[in-house]
């Protein structure tokens, strides 16, 4: 029997605001165990939460972004259970009324795009971290992170495969980022995801058991985990067996997925509205505010590259997976009027640059202007493409404009045609057989003299230049 | 029986209290006296009106995103049953 | 004339004159905490040493002619609000070391207006009681009768200011929690409009009936109170920014064609005919004086007992969650794992009603129970606040007894919840609506106990009860007989 997967995502996007959802602590990773605590982020009693503005404006982006439809009123409940990172004893999340319902983005699957429908986008108060010791039963809690904002997105079980859970994730997270709404920084957990996934036979309308998958911190994983956790529900059935609704981690090391240890208490929440927090009403206007904030996304950036530059489906990819690189390239393309040769260097040697260096194109040595002023040296003839690669990584390492850089290395292209006629008159004079028997119809020997050329100018003669004289001065 | 001795231990388990076996007794009993009188409620019609979970009917109350001083350290541990080091410390979590 | 026995008002006239000082005054009250508290038990916790100091703050200020509207006052404060640098036990034992770095806001305001406070006062465990019998620190007893309890769970706080222990208090009321207790010890009693004065700092019972209000001699020290600590606070979601206007000013308005509606709901079978008598005989002096009664009815009136113990509980479930032996309080050295020691903790750290209560509110939103329990009660609630809503139509307050009996004795109703529940049948439906109520004496008993009466009014109409309860007080000479009553009755013997 073929069996179809069905999968949906759940992202948890910490919001990159500079305090936190209910109270006035700094949300900044890395400070000292808990130094980013107060009355109201450790719980204490009597201490009441109020609610950031810039939290609900930045759902509102992602909702807008993901084409989602705005609750124009929308409110807070609490998730009540026990945990040592959860100081309240309750989470304060959105349940009934989440801020935005009923979305999608489009994701790219082999022969064209599908739609992935997003259930809900709702905002929520992060937990604490646990520590726990390796030689004493004992776990020490970090409360920094309590009361980080969150949202949750929640996809509809739309995706049919891990490759395309990937790109969805790809897609959300890209989003996210271009916002500015989250760093998107998988290994501090500003983006973590978890999977719910079921296989049916094709054909079937309704859904099989499905296991969540947690604990896959990076794209790959992700896709790994999907792929071994489809895989084994698939010989799990095929054995004539059932899969067993549990949670299930991501296990990187062993490249498996193994059920959570804890017997699976059943969950009751017992959500009710939070009374310390007043309804959130968003107006008309208020949206078309935040909506005169929004900067392209890259959909609309990658069509508009296709458009406007004309240049192929995969550089436009590259070029718009984040904004400030789309940014660096139009600029480029702004100064020097050649998109693709922009394109190219851009995706070719400033980008190996910069993953050499795991660098950011914000922090590339190499401003937009400066590549745009080499891309016209080419173009002029000042320099060659050879001469261009050597030129470039010189600008990387030193952070100088090209004309420094060339002027430093001696590398100004000989364009001058009466010192080159001057240098083939010697080298003709230097080898008169060759020049006899070239001239006696063994054409092949043209090049023995482009070489000879390039050799005595050591490689800064104009190519064009050389074979126009070698041409004429040979016949 | 409104509710039963196993139904006041569910409970009691979701909410971390324990009760020993006389006072389970005592407590069934008079929960069931309590949800008893709740009974009253059922006679009420209610069709169509929305749950009143606030006292006032207010919207959008929001702070700015400021950073403010937070408590340093040894205050946010002042008052913990056991702290050690720069953490509170629980009795291992079983994963 | 002791100074303790005194109001704010005629303290204050002393001390602007110049004839006493703060230090006198908190010298005065005490001497009378060293004389009746170990009777009484009103406090917790006395703070007689940060007392001192700020008497003698105000001293300075008085001598540089810098006087608030507090300043020398000596207050209690119910030991659920929060004190910065003072244990705040909430009457529990979970709580029993907890030392807040934080005041609360009324406690902010009560400093910046030159109050002293004399010390945190006893009160049922996290305010769940009418009686003060649950508080884990000991029982209040009333001064009117040693035998009986002083009503609650604001029970110290009332206790303290009948007993001259201070010269005026703050409490919390829930379902009645001022109202009740200040009708039982003869004195004054106001719950404000939900969202008048902060709750931030208040530990939390039930967050969307909770509200914090003072207990006085007096009317007039009432307004003063009043005009301290309500307000806007940016730090509470639910506080409501409209202005405050001068408690004071409504003093003397008098009561003349002012509209009293009488809910026929109310003055039924079962309640105490003295007290009976005594509120008709309070309208009936009212009436004379000007006003024009109105029968009223409030349908659902009938409901507002279950409904407050389904909605209270469920809050309270959720709120008495954060104390669990991790980040502060009581923690069980018995716990083998983290399960164990939540359990252990929590089951030794609460009492019996609380953890009645937890039980309770857990199972009302419990699956498969939360829309027969939590999700009706909180419509019948909002039918509630519609009765409240169609009455204020035809009257401007609402006149009712304030409790169906006068204190009780000690230990009468300690086994029967069902019982202790019904001490707050009056007082819970203004917590439901969210209006504003206030518990004047207006008589005594034949055993010579306290009678309270209470009136409603309409959301942020503290200035009118504040006005027909001061109209009262003078038509019927009620702080004389007080006097009186004190004099003859309140022994500590």
């Amino acid at each position: 029997m073929e069996f179809e997967p069905v999968i949906g995502l759940e992202v948890h996007a910490q919001l990159r605001t500079d305090s936190k959802i209910f109270c006035s602590c700094s949300t900044q990773f890395g400070a000292g165990p808990n130094t980013h605590t107060c009355p109201v982020c450790l719980g204490m009693p009597g201490v009441l939460p109020v609610l950031n503005r810039k939290v609900v404006e930045y759902t509102i982006k992602m909702a807008l972004a993901t084409h989602c439809r705005i609750n124009r009123e929308n409110s807070f409940a609490r998730k009540n259970y026990f945990y040592p990172d959860l100081p309240k004893g309750y989470q304060i999340s959105q349940y009934a009324y989440p801020l935005a319902e009923e979305g999608g983005i489009e994701v790219e699957v082999e022969g064209g795009k599908r739609r992935i429908g997003i259930t809900r986008i709702h905002m929520e108060e992060d937990a604490g971290k646990l520590i726990h010791d390796e030689h004493f039963p004992s776990s020490y809690v970090d409360l920094n992170r309590t009361g980080v904002p969150l949202i949750e997105i929640v996809s509809e079980p739309d995706i049919r495969s891990a490759e395309e859970a990937a790109d969805y994730l790809r897609r959300i997270h890209e989003i996210l980022v271009y916002l500015e709404i989250c760093d998107g920084n998988m290994e501090e957990g500003s983006f973590r995801c978890d999977a719910n996934v079921s296989l049916r036979p094709r054909g079937q309308e309704e859904f099989g058991t499905r296991a969540e998958l947690k604990n896959m911190n990076s794209f790959r994983n992700v896709q790994r985990a999907l792929e071994y956790e489809i895989k084994r529900q698939q010989y799990v059935l095929e054995a004539g067996g059932e899969v067993v609704q549990e949670t299930r981690l991501w296990d990187d090391a062993q490249g498996v997925t193994i059920p959570m240890r804890s017997k699976e208490e059943a969950h009751d929440y017992r959500y009710f509205p939070d009374p310390d927090l007043v309804t959130i009403a968003v107006s008309d206007a208020w949206i078309e505010e935040i909506r005169g904030t929004m900067p392209e996304l890259p959909l609309e950036k990658r069509e508009r590259f296709l458009r406007d530059y004309q240049i192929p489906p995969y550089d436009a990819g590259v070029l718009t997976t984040s904004r400030a690189l789309a940014d660096y390239y139009e600029e480029v393309v702004r100064l020097c009027g050649q998109p693709k040769v922009a394109s190219n260097w851009v995706m070719g040697d400033i980008l190996r640059f910069l993953k050499e260096d795991k660098r950011d194109i914000r922090d590339c040595p190499i401003s937009a202007a400066a590549l745009a002023e080499m891309i016209r040296l080419i173009e002029d003839g000042a320099i060659s493409g050879k001469m261009a690669k050597e030129v470039s990584e010189e600008m990387y390492r030193t952070g100088k404009p090209p004309q420094t850089v060339i002027a430093e290395k001696g590398l100004v292209q000989i364009t001058d045609e009466g010192a080159l006629a001057a240098v083939i008159e010697q080298i003709m004079a230097a080898n008169p057989t060759q020049l006899a028997q070239y001239r006696g119809g063994k054409d092949k020997l043209f090049g023995f003299f482009v070489g000879q050329v390039m050799k005595a100018t050591q490689g800064k003669a104009n190519p064009q230049l050389i074979n126009d004289l070698l041409k004429k001065m040979l016949a | 029986m409104k509710i039963t001795r196993t139904e006041v231990a569910h409970v009691a388990h979701l909410a971390r209290l324990t009760f020993r076996e006389e006072e389970m007794e005592k407590f069934t009993s008079q929960l069931n006296d309590i949800l008893l009188y709740m009974d009253k409620l059922n006679s009420v019609d209610t069709t169509g009106v929305e749950p009143m979970t606030h006292a006032t009917v207010l919207y959008n109350a929001f702070r700015e995103d400021v950073v403010k001083p937070s408590l340093a350290n040894e205050q946010s541990l002042a008052n913990a049953p056991d702290p050690r080091g720069e953490f509170f410390r629980v009795p291992k979590v079983i994963e | 004339m002791e100074l303790y026995s005194l109001t704010i008002h005629e303290l204050q006239e002393k001390l602007r004159a110049g004839e006493v000082t703060a230090a006198d005054i908190l010298d005065s009250v005490y001497q009378r905490i060293d004389q009746v508290e170990d009777k009484v038990h009103a406090y917790i916790t006395l703070m007689k040493e940060a007392a001192q100091a700020q008497a003698a703050a105000a001293d300075t200020a008085i001598r540089n002619g810098d006087i608030k509207a507090l300043t020398g006052i000596p207050i209690a404060l119910k030991d659920i609000c929060c004190t910065q640098g003072f244990t705040t036990t909430c009457g529990s034992r979970i709580l029993h070391n907890f030392v807040p770095p934080y005041d609360a806001t009324v406690v902010e305001k009560l400093r910046a207006s030159g109050a002293v406070f004399t010390g945190k006062a006893n009160m049922d465990e996290f305010a769940m009681g009418s009686s003060t019998e649950t508080s884990s620190f000991g029982v209040t007893r009333n001064p009117w009768d040693l035998t009986r309890i002083p009503g609650g769970s604001s029970g110290g706080s009332a206790a303290a200011v009948a007993a001259d222990e201070c010269i005026a208090a703050l409490g919390s009321d829930t379902g009645g929690s001022i109202r009740q207790p200040a009708a039982l010890c003869g004195i004054v009693g106001m719950k404000p409009t939900y969202g008048r004065v902060s709750r931030f700092g208040l530990v939390a019972f039930a967050s969307s009936l909770d509200q914090i209000g003072p207990f006085t001699k007096d009317v007039e020290d009432c307004a003063i109170l009043m005009n301290v600590i309500a307000g806007y606070d940016p730090r509470e979601s639910t506080s409501v920014n409209i202005e405050v206007p001068d408690y004071r000013s409504f003093l003397s308005r008098g009561i003349e064609g002012l509209r009293i509606g009488i809910p026929r709901e109310y003055f039924i079978e079962g309640i105490d005919p003295e007290i009976l008598a005594s509120v008709r005989q309070a309208i009936a002096v009212l009436e004379k004086a000007g006003a024009k009664c109105v029968d009223i009815s409030l349908p659902h009136t009938e409901y507002c007992l279950a409904v407050y113990y389904i909605v209270a509980p469920a809050e309270a479930s959720s709120n008495l969650a954060r104390y669990d032996g991790v980040k502060y309080g009581f923690r069980s050295q018995e716990g083998r794992d983290l399960l164990d020691m939540y359990k252990q903790s929590r089951s030794a750290g609460f009492g019996d009603e609380v953890k009645r209560r937890i039980i309770i509110g857990t199972y009302v939103l419990s699956s498969g129970y939360y829309d027969a329990y939590y999700k009706k009660a909180s419509q019948v609630r909002a039918l509630i606040r519609r009765d409240f809503d169609e009455a204020f139509k035809k009257c401007d307050i609402i006149a009712t007894p304030t409790s169906p009996t006068a204190a009780f004795r000690i230990g009468e109703k300690t086994d029967d919840p069902m019982q202790m529940y019904l001490s707050d049948i009056f007082t819970i439906s203004a917590n439901m609506a969210g209006i504003p109520g206030i518990s004047i004496p207006c008589g005594f008993t034949g055993d010579g106990l306290p009678i309270g009466l209470q009136f409603l009014g309409g959301h942020f109409q503290e200035g009118t009860l504040i006005q027909a309860a001061a109209a009262y007080e003078k038509t019927a000479g009620m702080s004389a007989l007080i006097a009186r009553q004190k004099q003859a009755k309140m022994n500590f013997a």
